[in-house]
C-alpha cells in the first residue's frame, strides 16, 4: 500500500467544476427583474448543496431558511416570518463554523434586510404583482434603450443603413458609441449563459464603418417653440437632435470653440478619431440646429436671459473643472490637471512632454487617457500612481491593458503626500506613502491603509492629476437652481425643481459618467420638454426588423476588436482600434440570441418601436 | 500562563487551554452537545458558542484556545439568541417523542433545552426516518440522530472499526453505516461505545425484556439469573453510593424481588474461567513450540468479534476457554439442572451484563453445549436490569442485603476484578502462581496491570517460568498491540484485551452518564470489593472446587473441554 498518491481530478469533479464555470457566467448574466425572495431561495439551495453537513447552523439552518422562504413565496407567511428569516440568517451567519455556511447566511441576511420592503409587499399583496417586465436584457440595460437585437439582425442581413438609422432613433451618436461606449448592454447579454456576451459595440462599429451616411428622418411641422441648450456635448446635442426632429427651434450655447464636450475635450483622438466625432455632430447640426460657440452662460449671457428668450432651457454643461488633490506642492510648475491637459489636446494645442518623466495620479479611464496621451506626446517614462491595486482601478480593464502595452507603468498602492519642487518651483518628484490593501466595504471593495513602510520618492518632472472632475455651477446657483452634492438638482424626468421650463441632464446632474448616460439625459429631456411645450411628438421609424432564422446555439468564441500594434500606435494620435471585417461581423451578429423574439420577448414583445 | 476574563471573572490558565476548559475551571459550564474530549472536538453542534470581544462572529468554545487578554462572555444576549436558534434547529430535526425514549431524563439535548428554557420551536419539524436492523444488538434510530458525529469518531478513533460514517452530502448529510450495508454485515464489534457516548436516544442497545418477562411469568419455567462483576459497580453508581460495596447484596435482593428463581453470580464462572484459562496457559507454556504466541484472553465478545473480523489468521491464539457468561450457561444447563432434578429445557438462563456484545455472544450456536438449546437464553444489560427494577417500583435505597444463591453464587475477589481492564490478567496470575508453586502470592502482587486503556506490561517469573504479560482496553489499543507483535516490536506470552475502554466497567451496557467519565470510579469500586473479599483467589472458590469434584474432574478435562471450551476457528463472527 503506497503512502502517498498524486492527486488527480476525476471525471465527476471535472464535470462539477465545469458546471461551476457555467454557473458563474449565468450568475453574471443574471435576470434583471427576478423576484428577490425566489432568487434568495434558489441561491440558498445551491449553497446548501455545498455544505459538508457537519454543523447544525449550516446543515439544518440553511434548510429551514429555505422552508421559510418557500412559505413566503407560497403566501403562507406573515411579516413575522420575514423577521424569523432575518434573525435565523443572522444567527447562522454568526455561528456557522466555516464560510460555506456563514457566507450563505450572510448573503441571505443582507438580501432580506435590503429587500425587506419588497418582502413585506409580497406578503401583503399575496404575490409579486409586478411580474416580469423586462424581456430583452441588452435593451433594458442600455440607458438610451437602443434596439440592439434589431440593429444586429439588420447587420446580419446586410441592411447596414437601416441598422444605423435604427440606432439613431434612440441615440443620435452611433459613431461615438461605436468607439467609446462602455456598453452596459453587454453585461447581462443572455448569450453569456452559453459562452460570452455578443460584442455589441463591435457590431455597432461595423455598422458605422460600413455606411458612409444615412438619410435624415423627416422633421415634424415647425411648432414655433424655441429651446435653448446650454452645452454642446453629447447630452445637449442629443436633446438638440430630437427637439429639432420634433419641430422645435433649437439653439445651442457652447463655451468652447468646438462642439462635442468631453468627447473632444476628454477623450483623446487615438481612442476616438476627430473626423469620426465630427460625422456624428454634423449629422445633428444639418437638421438646422443653431450654435453659439465661445459663449459661456454666466459670462456672455445669463440663464435669466435664456429663460426669457426661449420657451424652455436644457442645461447640459457637463463636469469640466478639475478636482484638487489638496497636497503640498500642487502649485508646482509641471503639475497639470487632467481636464486642462485633455482640453489642450482637444483644441489641438499639443503639450510638449518630450523627454519628461510623467506621473499620472488616479486609476480611472481619464488617468489612462492622460497616460496614453503623455506617451504619444514624447514622454520618456509615464507611470500611473494609484492608491489601491490594479484590479481595483475603476478604469476598464481593456484600457489598463492597452496602456500597459504602450509602455505605461502601473505603480499601485501608493498615496501621494507631497509634490517636491526644485529651486525654480518645478516638479522634482512625488513623495508617496506605500499602502497595504485591507478590509473591504459592503460591496466587497477593499480599502487601502498606510503600510508599515517608509515614504518613497517617485522621480518625475510632470504630474498629471486625474482624480475626478467637478461641475462649475456657480452661475446656476445664483440664478436659483438647486445644487445637490455639487451637481445640478433635477428630477428623473429632467425637470429642475422650482424652475418651470428649465431642464437639466448629463454629467452636470449625474456627476462624471458615461457618454450613453449623457445621451439618455438629452433624450429624456427632449421628450419631456416636448410635453412641457404642449406636444406629444413621437420618434419612430419605418424600419422592418428581419425575421428570426433558425440557428443552433452552439458555443462560439466572441470576436474581439483588434488594435494597432502598440509600438506603432503609441507614436501618434491616430485611431487605435480596428473594426471588424464583414466576415467577423456576420459571425458575431449571428451569435445574437434574438431575445426580442425568443423567451419573454415573444409574449410581451421585445422592443418599443417608438418613444 | 494566559490571562483571560470570562463573564467578568479574571483568571489565569495554562496555554493551550480551550475556552470551554478555562470556563469550567471557574465553575462555568458552557452547554454543549457534540463535544467529547480528544475524541470529538469538531465544533459541530454550535451550542457551546461564546462571545469573544473583538470578534465579529461568535466562536465555539470547545475547540478554540484562550489567548492572552481574551474577554469572553458565555451568556451575553447575543450568545443566548444564537444558541437558542441552534438548539431550535436541532430540535426541528429530532424526534421529540421524549416520554417513550429510552434516554428520557438522561438526554443531553433535553438538558440543554431545559436549561435554556425553550418552550417552542419556530421551524417546521422534519425528521429523517429509518431504523437499522433491530435484530442486531446495536440499533440506530435516524429520527433521533442529531449528527453530533460522536459515534463516528468513537468507532473510528477509539475502536478503529469505522462502522459509523458520514453518509450523503449537503442537507442530506447524516450518520449512517459505512458503505450503507446492513448492520449484521459490518465488522461492528457490538461493543456499544457509540451507544454510551450518544448524547440522545439515537443509538440504543436492543431490548430483550419481552422474553425475560415471558419466562418470569411462565410457572413451568425456572428462571436463573447471573450477574456479571461490573454490573454491581454500575448498580452502585446508579444508586449514588460510591464507595459502599454492600450494594451487591441489595442488588441480589432486588433481583429476587423481581421474581427470578435463582440469583447467581457470574463471578463464580469468572473463577471457573481462571481455572480453565489459567490451566490452558500453563499447558501451552509447557509446550511452547506447538503454539503461536501470545495467547489472548477470550472472555470479551467484542474483542473476539474484532479478532475474527480484523485478524482472522490469528484466531487460534485466542484462548479456547468460553467466556464466564457461556461457562455459566453451560454448567447451569447440565450440572445444575441435574442437581435440582429438572430438565434443562425448563431452565431459562438470563445474564445481566454490562455489555451489548454479550447479546450477540449468547446467540452464537457453536457456543452451546447441546445443539438447539441455548446455554444462555437472554442477556439483559445493566440499564435493562435497572429498568426492570423501576418497572416493578422497587425502592432501591431501602433494600435489605441478601446472599447469592448456591451452588453458583460464590465468587472470589479475583472474579470481581474481571470487570476492570487488567483484572482477568491479575486473577489468572494469582492462580497460575498457585498452580505452579502450590502456594499463594500476595493478591496485590500484580497490581501494576491495573489501569485504563493504555498498554500495561508485566513480566512474571514463577519458578523460572517467565510469562510476559500485557493488558489493554479499547480496540485501538488492541490493534496497536497486534501490529507491534506482527512487526516484531513486542513479544508477549499472555495478553488480556477488553474491547471497551476500562474493560467491562466502561461497557456498552452500563448506565450512561454523558460528559462524565464514570469508568475509573467503577473500576475503583470493583477493586475495593476485591480487597474486602474473604477469598481473593479463584482456585479457592469452594463452589468451583465442588463443581470440579462432582462433575468436571479437573481443569482441561474432557468434560471441561466439551462444556467450557470452544474451537475458535470453527465459527466466524
Amino acid at each position: 500500500m503506497s503512502r502517498l498518491l498524486v492527486k488527480r481530478s476525476d471525471a465527476v469533479q471535472e464535470s462539477v467544476d465545469f458546471l461551476y464555470k457555467d454557473l458563474e457566467r449565468r450568475m453574471i448574466a443574471g435576470v434583471v427583474d427576478s423576484c428577490p425572495a425566489d432568487f434568495h431561495l434558489g441561491f440558498l439551495k445551491m449553497c446548501h448543496a455545498q455544505t459538508c453537513g457537519k454543523c447544525t447552523s449550516c446543515r439544518i439552518g440553511l434548510k429551514k431558511l429555505q422552508g421559510l422562504l418557500e412559505d413566503v413565496l407560497a403566501n403562507k407567511a406573515t411579516v413575522k416570518t420575514i423577521d424569523l428569516i432575518r434573525d435565523t440568517a443572522k444567527n447562522i451567519y454568526e455561528s456557522a463554523d466555516c464560510a460555506i455556511g456563514h457566507e450563505a447566511a450572510r448573503m441571505v441576511y443582507h438580501g432580506v434586510n435590503e429587500c425587506y420592503d419588497e418582502y413585506v409587499k409580497y406578503i401583503e399583496e399575496g404575490g409579486n404583482i409586478s411580474a416580469t417586465t423586462i424581456s430583452v436584457p441588452c435593451i433594458a440595460d442600455c440607458p438610451a434603450n437602443v434596439d440592439i437585437p434589431g440593429y444586429i439582425a439588420l447587420m446580419s442581413e446586410g441592411k447596414y443603413e437601416d441598422a444605423v438609422r435604427l440606432i439613431k432613433r434612440d441615440n443620435p451618436f452611433p459613431t461615438t458609441c461605436a468607439f467609446v461606449c462602455e456598453h452596459p448592454c453587454e453585461r447581462k447579454c443572455r448569450r453569456r449563459m452559453i459562452d460570452t456576451p455578443i460584442n455589441i459595440r463591435g457590431v455597432k462599429r461595423a455598422a458605422v464603418d460600413f455606411v458612409e451616411d444615412v438619410k435624415d428622418n423627416e422633421k415634424a411641422e415647425p411648432t414655433g417653440k424655441k429651446v435653448a441648450i446650454v452645452g454642446g456635448g453629447p447630452s445637449g446635442l442629443s436633446a438638440a437632435y430630437y427637439l429639432t426632429l420634433m419641430g422645435h427651434e433649437v439653439e445651442v450655447y457652447e463655451e468652447k470653440s468646438k462642439l462635442g464636450g468631453m468627447l473632444r475635450y476628454g477623450i483623446p483622438a487615438y481612442r476616438f478619431p476627430r473626423e469620426r466625432l465630427q460625422k456624428d455632430i454634423d449629422a445633428i447640426l444639418r437638421l438646422g440646429v443653431k450654435v453659439h460657440r465661445n459663449t459661456r452662460i454666466g459670462k456672455d449671457i445669463t440663464l435669466e436671459k435664456l429663460r426669457k428668450d426661449f420657451d424652455a432651457v436644457y442645461i447640459a454643461i457637463g463636469a469640466h473643472t478639475d478636482k484638487k488633490m489638496g497636497i503640498e506642492g500642487e502649485d508646482a510648475k509641471g503639475v497639470i490637471s487632467a481636464v486642462d491637459f485633455l482640453y489642450h489636446i482637444g483644441e489641438e494645442e499639443m503639450p510638449d512632454l518630450t523627454g519628461k518623466t510623467v506621473a499620472v495620479l488616479g486609476g480611472g479611464n481619464v488617468a489612462m487617457d492622460c497616460a496614453r496621451s503623455a506617451i504619444r506626446l514624447g514622454a520618456k517614462k509615464v507611470s500611473v500612481v494609484y492608491r489601491r491595486r490594479q484590479e481595483d482601478m475603476p478604469a476598464l480593464a481593456a484600457e489598463v491593458e492597452s496602456a500597459v502595452a504602450e509602455g505605461v507603468e502601473m505603480i499601485t498602492l501608493q498615496v501621494p503626500l507631497r509634490i517636491e519642487k526644485n529651486d525654480q518651483g518645478e516638479v522634482a518628484g512625488l513623495l508617496v506613502q506605500p499602502q497595504i490593501i485591507g478590509l473591504s466595504d459592503r460591496k466587497g471593495r477593499p480599502a487601502p491603509r498606510n503600510a508599515n513602510k517608509p515614504e518613497e520618492i517617485i522621480p518625475c518632472d510632470a504630474v498629471l492629476v486625474a482624480i475626478g472632475q467637478n461641475i462649475e455651477y456657480t452661475h446656476f446657483e445664483t440664478a436659483g437652481i438647486e445644487i445637490k452634492h455639487g451637481a445640478i438638482g433635477a428630477f428623473d424626468d429632467g425637470n429642475v425643481p422650482e424652475n418651470q421650463g428649465v431642464f437639466a441632464g448629463g454629467d452636470c446632474v449625474t456627476g462624471p459618467a458615461t457618454v450613453i448616460r449623457a445621451i439618455e439625459g438629452g433624450k429624456v429631456a427632449a421628450a419631456n420638454i416636448d410635453e412641457y411645450l404642449g406636444y406629444h411628438h413621437e420618434i419612430e421609424d419605418d424600419i422592418e426588423i428581419p425575421a428570426v432564422h433558425l440557428s443552433n446555439k452552439r458555443q462560439c468564441g466572441r470576436i474581439e476588436l483588434q488594435e494597432r500594434e502598440a509600438s506603432e500606435r503609441k507614436c501618434d494620435f491616430e485611431g487605435v482600434e480596428l473594426g471588424m471585417t464583414v466576415e467577423e461581423m456576420e459571425q458575431e451578429a449571428a451569435r445574437c440570441l434574438r431575445c426580442d423574439y425568443h423567451g419573454f420577448g415573444s409574449l410581451k414583445g421585445g422592443r418599443a418601436a417608438k418613444w | 500562563m494566559v490571562n483571560v476574563t470570562i463573564d467578568g471573572h479574571k483568571l489565569e490558565v495554562p496555554e493551550n487551554t480551550t475556552i470551554m476548559e478555562a470556563a469550567e475551571s471557574i465553575g462555568i459550564k458552557i452547554p454543549k452537545l457534540c463535544f467529547l474530549k480528544e475524541i470529538n472536538e469538531i465544533g459541530a453542534c454550535r451550542v457551546c458558542i461564546v462571545d469573544v470581544e473583538g470578534m465579529d462572529r461568535v466562536v465555539s468554545s470547545c475547540n478554540h484556545q484562550v489567548e492572552e487578554g481574551m474577554v469572553v462572555h458565555t451568556n451575553s444576549p447575543r450568545v443566548r439568541d444564537i444558541r437558542r436558534t441552534n438548539v431550535q434547529l436541532i430540535l426541528s430535526e429530532h424526534n421529540n417523542q421524549c416520554p417513550t425514549c429510552v434516554r428520557n431524563g438522561n438526554c443531553s439535548l433535553q438538558d440543554v433545552t431545559e436549561m435554556m428554557g425553550l418552550m417552542s420551536v419556530p421551524f417546521d419539524i422534519e425528521l429523517e426516518t429509518g431504523i437499522s436492523n433491530t435484530d442486531f444488538p446495536i440499533i440506530k434510530d435516524k429520527s433521533k440522530c442529531i449528527k453530533c458525529m460522536r459515534c463516528v469518531n468513537i468507532c473510528d478513533k477509539v475502536q478503529t472499526l469505522g462502522v459509523w460514517d458520514v453518509v450523503n452530502t449537503g442537507y442530506r448529510t447524516t450518520v449512517g453505516i459505512k458503505n450503507n450495508v446492513d448492520m449484521t454485515k459490518t465488522n461492528c464489534s457490538a461493543c456499544g461505545q457509540c451507544v454510551t457516548h450518544c448524547p440522545v436516544g439515537a443509538l440504543t442497545v436492543r431490548r430483550d425484556s419481552k422474553g425475560v418477562y415471558e419466562a418470569l411469568h411462565n410457572p413451568e419455567i425456572i428462571t436463573v439469573v447471573q450477574v456479571a462483576p461490573a454490573v454491581r459497580a454500575g448498580f452502585a453508581q446508579a444508586l449514588g453510593i460510591k464507595n459502599k460495596e454492600l450494594t451487591t447484596g441489595q442488588m441480589v435482593t432486588a433481583l429476587k424481588d423481581l421474581g427470578f428463581d435463582y440469583v447467581f453470580d457470574t463471578n463464580f464462572a469468572a473463577d471457573l474461567t481462571i481455572m480453565e484459562e489459567g490451566s490452558e496457559l500453563l499447558h501451552k507454556l509447557s509446550h511452547k513450540e506447538d503454539y503461536q504466541w501470545p495467547m489472548f484472553t477470550s472472555c470479551c465478545p467484542g474483542w473476539v468479534r474484532f479478532m475474527k473480523s480484523e485478524y482472522p489468521d490469528m484466531v487460534d491464539q485466542l484462548s479456547s476457554a468460553k467466556s464466564p457468561q457461556q461457562m455459566f450457561g453451560a454448567v447451569t444447563k447440565t450440572w445444575f439442572a441435574d442437581k435440582i432434578g429438572v430438565d434443562p429445557s425448563r431452565l431459562f438462563v438470563i445474564s445481566v451484563m454490562p455489555c451489548s456484545a454479550k447479546k450477540y455472544e449468547c446467540d452464537v450456536e457453536e457456543l452451546n453445549v447441546t445443539e438447539g438449546i441455548k446455554d444462555v437464553d437472554a442477556v439483559l444489560i445493566t440499564r435493562e436490569m435497572l429498568q426492570f427494577m423501576k418497572i416493578d417500583n422497587i425502592d432501591l435505597t431501602n433494600l435489605k442485603e441478601s446472599e447469592f444463591d448456591s451452588p453458583l453464587g460464590e465468587g472470589s475477589g479475583a472474579g470481581v476484578i474481571f470487570g476492570a481492564s487488567g483484572g482477568v490478567m491479575e486473577a489468572a496470575l494469582r492462580s497460575a502462581y498457585y498452580l505452579i508453586k502450590k502456594e499463594n502470592i500476595d493478591p496485590d502482587a500484580f497490581k501494576e496491570v491495573r489501569g485504563y486503556t493504555t498498554r500495561r506490561e508485566l513480566e512474571v517469573d514463577i519458578d523460572g517460568n517467565v510469562v510476559r504479560c500485557a493488558a489493554v482496553s479499547s480496540l485501538s489499543e488492541a490493534r496497536k498491540l497486534i501490529e507491534d507483535i506482527k512487526k516484531g516490536k513486542a513479544k508477549y506470552d499472555f495478553v488480556e484485551v477488553m474491547a471497551c475502554p476500562g474493560g467491562c466497567a466502561g461497557g456498552g451496557g452500563q448506565p450512561i452518564k454523558d460528559s462524565e467519565t464514570p469508568v475509573l470510579e467503577r473500576e475503583a469500586i470493583l477493586y475495593k470489593i476485591d480487597k474486602n473479599s474473604p477469598i481473593r483467589y479463584s482456585h479457592e472458590n469452594s463452589e468451583v472446587l465442588t463443581l470440579y469434584k462432582e462433575f468436571l474432574g479437573e481443569p482441561l478435562s474432557e468434560k471441561s473441554h466439551h462444556l467450557l471450551h470452544t474451537k475458535q476457528r470453527e465459527w466466524s463472527y
